[in-house]
Protein backbone atom coordinates (compact mmCIF):
# COMPACT_ATOMS: atom_id res chain seq x y z
CA UNK A 1 0.00 0.00 0.00
CA UNK A 2 2.46 2.36 0.79
CA UNK A 3 6.16 2.13 0.08
CA UNK A 4 8.98 4.59 0.82
CA UNK A 5 12.33 3.54 -1.31
CA UNK A 6 16.29 5.54 0.06
CA UNK A 7 14.13 8.75 1.14
CA UNK A 8 16.01 11.48 2.31
CA UNK A 9 14.26 14.25 4.23
CA UNK A 10 14.52 17.25 6.20
CA UNK A 11 13.82 21.13 7.01
CA UNK A 12 16.09 23.25 5.04
CA UNK A 13 19.73 22.44 4.81
CA UNK A 14 18.97 19.56 7.90
CA UNK A 15 18.90 16.24 6.42
CA UNK A 16 16.68 14.57 9.40
CA UNK A 17 15.99 10.99 7.38
CA UNK A 18 18.50 9.28 5.44
CA UNK A 19 18.27 6.39 3.36
CA UNK A 20 15.03 5.49 4.65
CA UNK A 21 13.50 2.41 3.16
CA UNK A 22 10.05 0.86 4.19
CA UNK A 23 6.35 -0.49 3.14
CA UNK A 24 3.33 -0.97 4.60
CA UNK A 25 0.61 -3.46 3.12
CA UNK A 26 -2.87 -3.56 3.36
CA UNK A 27 -4.41 -4.84 6.43
CA UNK A 28 -1.45 -4.31 8.77
CA UNK A 29 -1.21 -2.50 11.44
CA UNK A 30 2.86 -1.35 10.97
CA UNK A 31 4.31 0.64 14.32
CA UNK A 32 7.47 2.69 14.08
CA UNK A 33 9.37 3.22 17.30
CA UNK A 34 12.25 5.87 18.40
CA UNK A 35 13.50 8.17 20.83
CA UNK A 36 12.54 12.18 20.82
CA UNK A 37 14.06 13.73 17.67
CA UNK A 38 14.62 10.34 15.42
CA UNK A 39 12.67 11.33 12.67
CA UNK A 40 9.74 9.51 12.76
CA UNK A 41 7.39 12.84 12.79
CA UNK A 42 9.60 14.14 9.85
CA UNK A 43 8.86 10.92 8.29
CA UNK A 44 5.12 11.35 8.34
CA UNK A 45 4.89 14.70 7.10
CA UNK A 46 7.04 14.04 4.23
CA UNK A 47 4.78 11.34 3.00
CA UNK A 48 1.34 13.36 3.77
CA UNK A 49 3.35 16.11 1.83
CA UNK A 50 3.93 18.85 4.24
CA UNK A 51 7.47 18.35 3.87
CA UNK A 52 9.08 18.25 0.01
CA UNK A 53 11.66 14.77 0.46
CA UNK A 54 15.18 15.51 -0.60
CA UNK A 55 15.81 12.32 -2.18
CA UNK A 56 14.17 8.56 -2.83
CA UNK A 57 10.62 7.84 -3.76
CA UNK A 58 7.73 7.53 -1.91
CA UNK A 59 4.83 5.72 -3.82
CA UNK A 60 1.05 4.87 -2.51
CA UNK A 61 -1.33 2.73 -3.73
CA UNK A 62 1.56 2.36 -6.29
CA UNK A 63 1.28 6.15 -7.46
CA UNK A 64 4.74 8.48 -6.66
CA UNK A 65 3.18 11.06 -4.52
CA UNK A 66 6.47 13.41 -4.81
CA UNK A 67 5.18 16.10 -6.85
CA UNK A 68 1.56 15.74 -5.08
CA UNK A 69 0.10 18.38 -2.40
CA UNK A 70 -1.81 17.53 0.91
CA UNK A 71 -4.98 18.00 -0.39
CA UNK A 72 -4.34 14.85 -3.27
CA UNK A 73 -2.47 12.87 -1.17
CA UNK A 74 -5.42 13.27 1.34
CA UNK A 75 -8.16 12.61 -1.17
CA UNK A 76 -6.46 9.31 -2.76
CA UNK A 77 -6.93 7.74 0.47
CA UNK A 78 -3.88 8.73 2.93
CA UNK A 79 -4.59 10.79 6.08
CA UNK A 80 -2.42 12.04 9.30
CA UNK A 81 -3.89 12.49 13.00
CA UNK A 82 -1.07 14.67 13.94
CA UNK A 83 0.71 14.73 16.94
CA UNK A 84 -0.90 17.00 19.50
CA UNK A 85 -3.93 16.31 18.05
CA UNK A 86 -4.16 19.92 16.24
CA UNK A 87 -7.96 19.86 16.59
CA UNK A 88 -9.97 23.22 15.57
CA UNK A 89 -10.07 24.56 19.15
CA UNK A 90 -12.79 27.29 18.63
CA UNK A 91 -15.07 25.31 16.57
CA UNK A 92 -17.54 22.28 17.22
CA UNK A 93 -16.97 18.94 17.85
CA UNK A 94 -19.19 18.15 15.07
CA UNK A 95 -17.98 21.31 13.11
CA UNK A 96 -14.12 19.44 13.55
CA UNK A 97 -15.86 16.32 11.95
CA UNK A 98 -17.15 18.16 9.24
CA UNK A 99 -14.40 19.52 7.63
CA UNK A 100 -12.39 16.13 8.03
CA UNK A 101 -15.38 15.09 5.19
CA UNK A 102 -14.00 17.97 3.37
CA UNK A 103 -12.48 15.20 0.45
CA UNK A 104 -15.85 13.21 0.87
CA UNK A 105 -18.17 15.74 0.42
CA UNK A 106 -16.20 16.84 -2.63
CA UNK A 107 -16.26 12.71 -4.37
CA UNK A 108 -19.11 11.58 -3.04
CA UNK A 109 -21.56 14.40 -1.82
CA UNK A 110 -23.41 15.51 1.42
CA UNK A 111 -25.15 12.60 2.02
CA UNK A 112 -21.88 10.39 2.15
CA UNK A 113 -20.90 12.59 5.07
CA UNK A 114 -23.78 12.52 7.20
CA UNK A 115 -23.31 8.57 6.72
CA UNK A 116 -19.98 8.90 8.01
CA UNK A 117 -20.60 11.64 10.59
CA UNK A 118 -22.62 9.24 12.01
CA UNK A 119 -20.30 6.17 11.90
CA UNK A 120 -17.61 8.00 13.83
CA UNK A 121 -20.40 8.40 16.22
CA UNK A 122 -20.91 4.90 16.61
CA UNK A 123 -16.93 4.83 17.06
CA UNK A 124 -16.72 7.40 19.47
CA UNK A 125 -20.00 7.58 21.26
CA UNK A 126 -18.36 10.21 23.62
CA UNK A 127 -18.04 12.60 20.55
CA UNK A 128 -21.90 12.37 19.82
CA UNK A 129 -22.07 13.70 23.53
CA UNK A 130 -20.27 16.75 23.25
CA UNK A 131 -20.77 17.61 20.01
CA UNK A 132 -22.34 20.40 20.47
CA UNK A 133 -19.18 21.34 22.82
CA UNK A 134 -16.23 23.69 21.28
CA UNK A 135 -13.09 20.97 20.84
CA UNK A 136 -10.78 22.93 22.77
CA UNK A 137 -12.71 22.47 25.44
CA UNK A 138 -12.74 19.14 25.30
CA UNK A 139 -10.29 16.67 27.44
CA UNK A 140 -7.05 15.31 25.92
CA UNK A 141 -8.30 11.85 25.41
CA UNK A 142 -11.59 13.20 23.84
CA UNK A 143 -9.41 15.31 21.73
CA UNK A 144 -7.35 12.42 20.54
CA UNK A 145 -10.58 10.82 19.54
CA UNK A 146 -11.60 13.81 17.54
CA UNK A 147 -8.62 14.03 15.77
CA UNK A 148 -9.04 10.09 14.84
CA UNK A 149 -12.48 10.75 13.89
CA UNK A 150 -11.57 13.90 11.99
CA UNK A 151 -8.93 11.97 10.06
CA UNK A 152 -11.17 8.71 9.53
CA UNK A 153 -14.21 11.23 7.87
CA UNK A 154 -12.52 11.24 4.75
CA UNK A 155 -12.39 7.19 4.90
CA UNK A 156 -9.20 6.93 4.46
CA UNK A 157 -6.93 3.81 3.12
CA UNK A 158 -4.61 4.22 5.32
CA UNK A 159 -4.31 6.11 8.63
CA UNK A 160 -1.09 7.55 10.19
CA UNK A 161 -1.01 8.07 14.08
CA UNK A 162 1.78 10.34 15.39
CA UNK A 163 1.87 9.50 19.23
CA UNK A 164 -1.11 9.42 19.86
CA UNK A 165 -1.11 8.04 23.77
CA UNK A 166 1.05 11.80 24.58
CA UNK A 167 -0.22 12.70 28.03
CA UNK A 168 -3.01 10.38 27.96
CA UNK A 169 -3.92 8.63 31.30
CA UNK A 170 -3.28 4.74 31.01
CA UNK A 171 -6.75 3.89 30.98
CA UNK A 172 -7.58 6.30 27.43
CA UNK A 173 -4.29 5.09 26.23
CA UNK A 174 -5.94 1.33 26.66
CA UNK A 175 -9.30 2.80 24.80
CA UNK A 176 -7.35 4.49 22.33
CA UNK A 177 -5.52 1.33 21.19
CA UNK A 178 -8.43 -0.91 21.31
CA UNK A 179 -9.52 1.78 18.55
CA UNK A 180 -6.60 1.50 16.32
CA UNK A 181 -7.22 -2.79 16.44
CA UNK A 182 -10.93 -1.94 15.72
CA UNK A 183 -9.85 0.14 12.66
CA UNK A 184 -7.77 -2.70 11.29
CA UNK A 185 -10.83 -5.11 11.83
CA UNK A 186 -13.03 -2.84 9.66
CA UNK A 187 -10.29 -3.30 6.71
CA UNK A 188 -8.11 0.18 7.62
CA UNK A 189 -4.63 0.23 7.26
CA UNK A 190 -2.24 1.54 10.12
CA UNK A 191 1.02 3.39 10.68
CA UNK A 192 1.14 4.05 14.04
CA UNK A 193 4.39 6.39 15.14
CA UNK A 194 4.83 5.86 19.42
CA UNK A 195 7.44 6.46 22.31
CA UNK A 196 5.30 4.02 24.07
CA UNK A 197 6.97 1.08 22.14
CA UNK A 198 5.57 -1.96 24.50
CA UNK A 199 1.98 -1.23 23.74
CA UNK A 200 2.84 0.31 19.89
CA UNK A 201 4.46 -3.36 19.38
CA UNK A 202 1.81 -5.11 21.49
CA UNK A 203 -0.95 -4.69 18.99
CA UNK A 204 1.31 -4.14 15.88
CA UNK A 205 2.19 -6.90 13.01
CA UNK A 206 5.42 -5.26 12.36
CA UNK A 207 7.62 -3.14 13.53
CA UNK A 208 10.62 -0.61 12.58
CA UNK A 209 13.07 1.33 14.93
CA UNK A 210 14.12 4.56 14.00
CA UNK A 211 17.83 6.06 15.63
CA UNK A 212 18.95 9.34 14.19
CA UNK A 213 16.92 9.21 10.92
CA UNK A 214 17.81 5.67 10.02
CA UNK A 215 15.97 2.21 10.46
CA UNK A 216 18.46 0.31 12.60
CA UNK A 217 15.97 -2.73 13.32
CA UNK A 218 12.77 -4.33 11.74
CA UNK A 219 10.42 -7.80 11.68
CA UNK A 220 7.70 -8.82 13.35
CA UNK A 221 6.30 -7.35 16.34
CA UNK A 222 7.02 -10.55 18.61
CA UNK A 223 10.82 -10.48 17.44
CA UNK A 224 11.06 -6.94 17.94
CA UNK A 225 9.95 -7.45 21.53
CA UNK A 226 11.95 -10.17 22.09
CA UNK A 227 15.40 -8.50 20.48
CA UNK A 228 17.26 -7.71 23.25
CA UNK A 229 18.42 -3.96 21.91
CA UNK A 230 15.47 -3.28 21.55
CA UNK A 231 14.28 -4.09 25.14
CA UNK A 232 17.70 -2.19 26.33
CA UNK A 233 16.82 0.62 24.66
CA UNK A 234 12.81 0.91 24.30
CA UNK A 235 11.18 -1.48 26.47
CA UNK A 236 13.24 -0.60 29.76
CA UNK A 237 14.20 -4.02 30.77
CA UNK A 238 17.91 -4.84 31.38
CA UNK A 239 19.21 -7.70 30.96
CA UNK A 240 19.68 -9.27 34.29
CA UNK A 241 21.63 -12.64 33.04
CA UNK A 242 24.00 -9.79 31.85
CA UNK A 243 25.26 -8.43 34.62
CA UNK A 244 25.29 -11.90 36.54
CA UNK B 1 -26.49 70.61 24.19
CA UNK B 2 -30.09 70.00 23.09
CA UNK B 3 -31.56 66.90 23.10
CA UNK B 4 -31.87 67.03 19.05
CA UNK B 5 -28.42 67.85 18.99
CA UNK B 6 -27.35 65.06 20.60
CA UNK B 7 -29.37 62.57 18.34
CA UNK B 8 -28.02 64.37 15.60
CA UNK B 9 -24.12 63.55 16.62
CA UNK B 10 -25.14 60.13 17.64
CA UNK B 11 -26.65 59.23 14.16
CA UNK B 12 -23.60 60.83 12.73
CA UNK B 13 -21.66 58.63 14.69
CA UNK B 14 -23.46 55.31 14.00
CA UNK B 15 -23.32 56.31 10.67
CA UNK B 16 -19.67 57.05 9.86
CA UNK B 17 -19.08 54.37 13.04
CA UNK B 18 -20.35 51.84 10.54
CA UNK B 19 -19.16 52.31 7.71
CA UNK B 20 -15.53 52.12 9.57
CA UNK B 21 -17.07 48.91 11.46
CA UNK B 22 -16.96 47.27 7.75
CA UNK B 23 -13.58 48.50 7.01
CA UNK B 24 -12.66 46.78 10.14
CA UNK B 25 -14.10 43.67 9.29
CA UNK B 26 -11.91 43.67 5.92
CA UNK B 27 -9.08 43.52 8.00
CA UNK B 28 -10.30 41.00 10.20
CA UNK B 29 -10.84 38.27 7.58
CA UNK B 30 -7.10 38.82 5.89
CA UNK B 31 -6.14 38.89 9.68
CA UNK B 32 -7.64 35.58 9.91
CA UNK B 33 -6.73 34.03 7.06
CA UNK B 34 -3.17 35.00 6.52
CA UNK B 35 -1.78 36.59 10.44
CA UNK B 36 -1.11 39.86 7.87
CA UNK B 37 -2.91 43.36 7.65
CA UNK B 38 -3.51 44.24 4.56
CA UNK B 39 -2.80 47.51 4.38
CA UNK B 40 -4.43 48.18 0.98
CA UNK B 41 -8.36 47.53 2.61
CA UNK B 42 -8.98 51.49 2.62
CA UNK B 43 -7.98 51.70 -1.12
CA UNK B 44 -10.67 48.66 -2.02
CA UNK B 45 -13.18 50.97 -0.28
CA UNK B 46 -11.63 53.88 -2.98
CA UNK B 47 -11.93 51.84 -5.80
CA UNK B 48 -15.60 50.52 -5.11
CA UNK B 49 -16.53 53.96 -4.95
CA UNK B 50 -14.50 54.87 -7.98
CA UNK B 51 -15.83 52.09 -10.76
CA UNK B 52 -19.48 52.50 -9.25
CA UNK B 53 -19.16 56.10 -10.50
CA UNK B 54 -17.56 55.53 -13.94
CA UNK B 55 -20.10 52.72 -14.14
CA UNK B 56 -23.13 54.64 -13.41
CA UNK B 57 -23.63 56.63 -16.85
CA UNK B 58 -24.17 53.41 -18.41
CA UNK B 59 -26.54 51.25 -16.50
CA UNK B 60 -28.99 51.97 -13.48
CA UNK B 61 -27.53 52.48 -9.73
CA UNK B 62 -27.71 48.95 -8.21
CA UNK B 63 -25.99 47.37 -11.53
CA UNK B 64 -23.44 49.58 -11.24
CA UNK B 65 -23.11 48.82 -7.30
CA UNK B 66 -22.76 45.10 -8.24
CA UNK B 67 -20.59 45.49 -10.94
CA UNK B 68 -18.54 47.79 -9.23
CA UNK B 69 -18.19 45.48 -6.10
CA UNK B 70 -17.53 42.19 -8.16
CA UNK B 71 -15.03 43.89 -10.09
CA UNK B 72 -13.17 45.03 -6.79
CA UNK B 73 -13.35 41.43 -5.70
CA UNK B 74 -11.73 40.29 -8.60
CA UNK B 75 -8.96 42.94 -8.33
CA UNK B 76 -8.64 41.41 -4.46
CA UNK B 77 -8.50 38.10 -6.18
CA UNK B 78 -5.88 39.32 -8.52
CA UNK B 79 -3.48 40.91 -5.82
CA UNK B 80 -3.76 37.88 -3.79
CA UNK B 81 -2.68 35.54 -7.20
CA UNK B 82 -0.03 38.09 -8.10
CA UNK B 83 1.85 39.18 -5.14
CA UNK B 84 1.10 36.84 -2.42
CA UNK B 85 0.22 33.34 -3.35
CA UNK B 86 3.32 32.02 -4.88
CA UNK B 87 5.68 33.01 -2.49
CA UNK B 88 6.96 30.21 -0.54
CA UNK B 89 6.36 30.89 3.47
CA UNK B 90 7.15 34.24 3.59
CA UNK B 91 7.55 36.64 6.98
CA UNK B 92 4.96 38.61 8.45
CA UNK B 93 6.71 41.68 7.86
CA UNK B 94 7.27 40.94 4.31
CA UNK B 95 3.67 40.87 3.63
CA UNK B 96 2.56 43.61 5.59
CA UNK B 97 5.34 45.59 3.58
CA UNK B 98 3.84 44.00 0.51
CA UNK B 99 0.28 45.32 1.42
CA UNK B 100 2.01 48.90 1.39
CA UNK B 101 3.15 48.56 -1.86
CA UNK B 102 0.00 47.55 -3.04
CA UNK B 103 -2.02 50.29 -1.53
CA UNK B 104 0.43 52.86 -2.70
CA UNK B 105 0.04 51.21 -6.41
CA UNK B 106 -3.69 51.17 -5.96
CA UNK B 107 -3.73 54.80 -5.01
CA UNK B 108 -1.59 55.91 -7.62
CA UNK B 109 -3.13 54.65 -10.60
CA UNK B 110 -6.66 55.74 -9.37
CA UNK B 111 -4.84 58.96 -9.53
CA UNK B 112 -4.02 58.25 -12.89
CA UNK B 113 -7.24 57.12 -13.96
CA UNK B 114 -9.69 59.58 -12.36
CA UNK B 115 -7.48 62.61 -11.83
CA UNK B 116 -7.74 64.52 -8.68
CA UNK B 117 -11.49 65.57 -8.89
CA UNK B 118 -13.52 64.75 -6.20
CA UNK B 119 -16.58 62.92 -7.39
CA UNK B 120 -20.02 60.84 -5.54
CA UNK B 121 -22.75 58.80 -6.48
CA UNK B 122 -25.72 60.38 -6.25
CA UNK B 123 -28.24 59.75 -3.31
CA UNK B 124 -29.88 56.60 -3.41
CA UNK B 125 -33.27 58.15 -2.56
CA UNK B 126 -33.71 61.64 -3.12
CA UNK B 127 -31.16 64.49 -2.69
CA UNK B 128 -28.65 66.48 -0.38
CA UNK B 129 -31.30 68.06 1.45
CA UNK B 130 -33.89 65.21 1.51
CA UNK B 131 -34.40 64.46 5.20
CA UNK B 132 -37.50 62.60 7.44
CA UNK B 133 -37.93 63.32 10.78
CA UNK B 134 -38.24 61.51 13.84
CA UNK B 135 -39.55 63.49 16.69
CA UNK B 136 -37.36 66.72 15.99
CA UNK B 137 -34.28 65.05 14.42
CA UNK B 138 -33.89 65.11 10.86
CA UNK B 139 -31.78 62.04 9.41
CA UNK B 140 -30.93 61.87 5.87
CA UNK B 141 -32.18 58.51 4.41
CA UNK B 142 -28.69 57.66 2.71
CA UNK B 143 -27.37 57.36 6.63
CA UNK B 144 -30.17 54.93 6.75
CA UNK B 145 -29.06 53.22 3.17
CA UNK B 146 -24.92 52.99 5.29
CA UNK B 147 -26.31 51.83 8.50
CA UNK B 148 -29.00 49.02 6.78
CA UNK B 149 -26.24 48.20 3.86
CA UNK B 150 -23.60 48.16 6.85
CA UNK B 151 -26.01 45.61 9.32
CA UNK B 152 -26.89 43.19 6.44
CA UNK B 153 -23.31 42.80 5.18
CA UNK B 154 -22.39 42.13 9.24
CA UNK B 155 -25.26 39.91 9.26
CA UNK B 156 -24.33 38.19 5.86
CA UNK B 157 -20.98 37.47 6.95
CA UNK B 158 -21.34 35.59 10.18
CA UNK B 159 -24.07 33.70 8.65
CA UNK B 160 -21.77 33.10 5.85
CA UNK B 161 -18.77 31.99 8.13
CA UNK B 162 -20.94 29.91 10.91
CA UNK B 163 -23.23 27.73 8.32
CA UNK B 164 -21.77 27.93 4.99
CA UNK B 165 -19.34 24.61 4.43
CA UNK B 166 -16.69 27.40 2.33
CA UNK B 167 -17.17 29.97 5.44
CA UNK B 168 -16.29 26.66 7.96
CA UNK B 169 -13.31 25.68 6.14
CA UNK B 170 -11.86 29.31 6.52
CA UNK B 171 -12.43 29.65 10.02
CA UNK B 172 -10.68 26.25 9.63
CA UNK B 173 -7.94 27.55 8.31
CA UNK B 174 -7.78 30.71 10.72
CA UNK B 175 -8.04 27.99 13.60
CA UNK B 176 -5.43 25.71 12.23
CA UNK B 177 -3.85 25.75 9.20
CA UNK B 178 -1.84 22.93 9.59
CA UNK B 179 -5.02 20.74 10.45
CA UNK B 180 -7.09 22.39 7.85
CA UNK B 181 -4.38 20.93 4.83
CA UNK B 182 -4.43 17.70 6.87
CA UNK B 183 -8.38 17.88 5.99
CA UNK B 184 -7.41 17.86 2.59
CA UNK B 185 -8.64 22.07 2.53
CA UNK B 186 -6.77 24.14 0.04
CA UNK B 187 -5.68 26.84 2.34
CA UNK B 188 -3.98 28.82 -0.22
CA UNK B 189 -7.68 29.05 -2.15
CA UNK B 190 -9.09 30.11 1.29
CA UNK B 191 -6.47 32.91 1.31
CA UNK B 192 -7.95 34.14 -2.07
CA UNK B 193 -11.01 34.02 -0.92
CA UNK B 194 -10.38 36.37 2.02
CA UNK B 195 -9.01 38.96 0.09
CA UNK B 196 -12.11 38.22 -2.28
CA UNK B 197 -14.02 38.40 0.31
CA UNK B 198 -12.48 41.55 2.06
CA UNK B 199 -12.09 43.69 -1.04
CA UNK B 200 -16.12 42.64 -1.91
CA UNK B 201 -17.37 44.22 1.61
CA UNK B 202 -15.21 47.01 0.87
CA UNK B 203 -16.43 47.76 -2.87
CA UNK B 204 -20.01 47.98 -1.03
CA UNK B 205 -19.01 50.14 1.27
CA UNK B 206 -17.49 52.35 -0.56
CA UNK B 207 -20.28 52.75 -2.45
CA UNK B 208 -22.89 53.46 -0.15
CA UNK B 209 -20.57 56.13 1.60
CA UNK B 210 -20.09 57.76 -1.64
CA UNK B 211 -23.00 60.48 -1.54
CA UNK B 212 -21.99 61.61 2.16
CA UNK B 213 -18.69 61.28 2.03
CA UNK B 214 -17.78 61.71 -1.61
CA UNK B 215 -14.78 59.40 -3.21
CA UNK B 216 -11.18 60.74 -4.07
CA UNK B 217 -8.08 58.93 -5.28
CA UNK B 218 -6.97 58.72 -1.98
CA UNK B 219 -10.09 58.65 0.09
CA UNK B 220 -8.84 55.30 1.25
CA UNK B 221 -6.28 55.52 3.32
CA UNK B 222 -7.77 58.15 6.02
CA UNK B 223 -10.16 55.00 6.38
CA UNK B 224 -7.73 52.57 6.36
CA UNK B 225 -6.55 54.17 9.94
CA UNK B 226 -9.61 54.89 10.78
CA UNK B 227 -10.78 50.98 10.32
CA UNK B 228 -7.15 49.94 11.40
CA UNK B 229 -7.90 51.72 14.43
CA UNK B 230 -11.17 50.21 14.99
CA UNK B 231 -9.77 46.71 14.27
CA UNK B 232 -7.20 47.17 17.02
CA UNK B 233 -9.84 48.73 19.75
CA UNK B 234 -12.15 45.48 19.19
CA UNK B 235 -9.08 43.62 19.14
CA UNK B 236 -7.70 41.68 16.09
CA UNK B 237 -9.64 39.18 14.04
CA UNK B 238 -12.50 39.88 16.58
CA UNK B 239 -15.06 40.94 13.97
CA UNK B 240 -18.50 41.26 16.73
CA UNK B 241 -16.03 43.55 18.88
CA UNK B 242 -15.00 45.39 15.83
CA UNK B 243 -18.52 46.65 15.03
CA UNK B 244 -18.86 47.75 18.77
CA UNK B 245 -15.98 49.65 18.48
CA UNK B 246 -16.49 51.11 15.06
CA UNK B 247 -19.67 52.44 16.53
CA UNK B 248 -17.57 53.66 19.34
CA UNK B 249 -15.17 55.32 17.71
CA UNK B 250 -18.00 57.08 14.98
CA UNK B 251 -19.42 58.58 18.24
CA UNK B 252 -16.64 59.77 19.62
CA UNK B 253 -15.75 61.21 16.99
CA UNK B 254 -18.81 62.74 16.04
CA UNK B 255 -19.24 64.59 19.33
CA UNK B 256 -15.25 65.71 19.28
CA UNK B 257 -16.89 67.87 17.07
CA UNK B 258 -18.74 69.82 19.53
CA UNK B 259 -15.65 70.20 21.86
CA UNK B 260 -12.74 70.71 19.53
CA UNK B 261 -12.57 72.17 16.20
CA UNK B 262 -13.07 70.18 12.94
CA UNK B 263 -9.65 70.07 12.03
CA UNK B 264 -8.75 67.94 14.82
CA UNK B 265 -10.89 65.35 14.20
CA UNK B 266 -8.92 62.60 12.33
CA UNK B 267 -6.21 63.47 14.93
CA UNK B 268 -8.56 62.16 17.55
CA UNK B 269 -8.94 58.10 16.06
CA UNK B 270 -4.61 58.18 15.84
CA UNK B 271 -4.67 59.62 19.24
CA UNK B 272 -7.03 56.54 20.54
CA UNK B 273 -5.03 53.81 18.47
CA UNK B 274 -1.52 54.90 19.96
CA UNK B 275 -2.97 54.85 23.69
CA UNK B 276 -4.62 51.64 22.99
CA UNK B 277 -1.22 49.88 21.42
CA UNK B 278 0.48 51.72 24.95
CA UNK B 279 -2.21 50.26 27.00
CA UNK B 280 -4.02 47.65 25.73
CA UNK B 281 -2.69 46.53 22.81
CA UNK B 282 -5.13 43.43 22.18
CA UNK B 283 -8.16 45.28 22.48
CA UNK B 284 -11.15 46.45 24.73
CA UNK B 285 -12.72 42.95 24.33
CA UNK B 286 -9.73 41.03 23.21
CA UNK B 287 -7.71 38.95 26.01
CA UNK B 288 -3.84 39.13 26.39
CA UNK B 289 -3.86 35.36 26.26
CA UNK B 290 -4.98 35.26 22.99
CA UNK B 291 -2.92 38.90 21.74
CA UNK B 292 0.18 36.31 23.11
CA UNK B 293 -0.50 33.84 20.45
CA UNK B 294 -0.28 36.34 17.29
CA UNK B 295 2.86 37.13 15.03
CA UNK B 296 3.47 40.69 16.18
Amino acid sequence: MLKIRNLDAGYGKLRVLKNISLHVDAGEIVAMIGANGAGKTTLLHTVIGLIKPMQGEISFLGRSCARTSVGQIVASGCVLVPEGRQVFAPMSVEENLLLGGHVLQKTQGRVAVLKELEHQYELFPILRERRRQLAGTLSGGEQQMLAMGRALMSKPRLVMMDEPSTGLAPLIVRDIFQIILRLRAEGNTVLLIEQNAKAALGIADRGYVLEVGKVIVQGPSADLLANSDVQRAYLGREKIDEVA
Amino acid sequence: MSLDLFFQYLFAGITYGAIYAVVAIGFNIIYNATGIINFAQGEFVMLGGMISISLLPFMPLWCAIAAATALTMLIGAAIEMLFIRWLQSPSVLRLIIITIGISILLRESALHIWGESIRSLPYFYGNEITTFSVGSVHISPQVVWVIAASGVMMGGLSLFFKSTPIGREMRACAANRTAALLCGINARNMVTLSFMLSAGIGALAGCVMSPITYTQYDSGTSLAIKGFTVAILGGLGNSMAAVAAGILLGIIEAFSVSVVPLAFQDAISIAILLIILFVKPHGLFGSSEAARLKDF
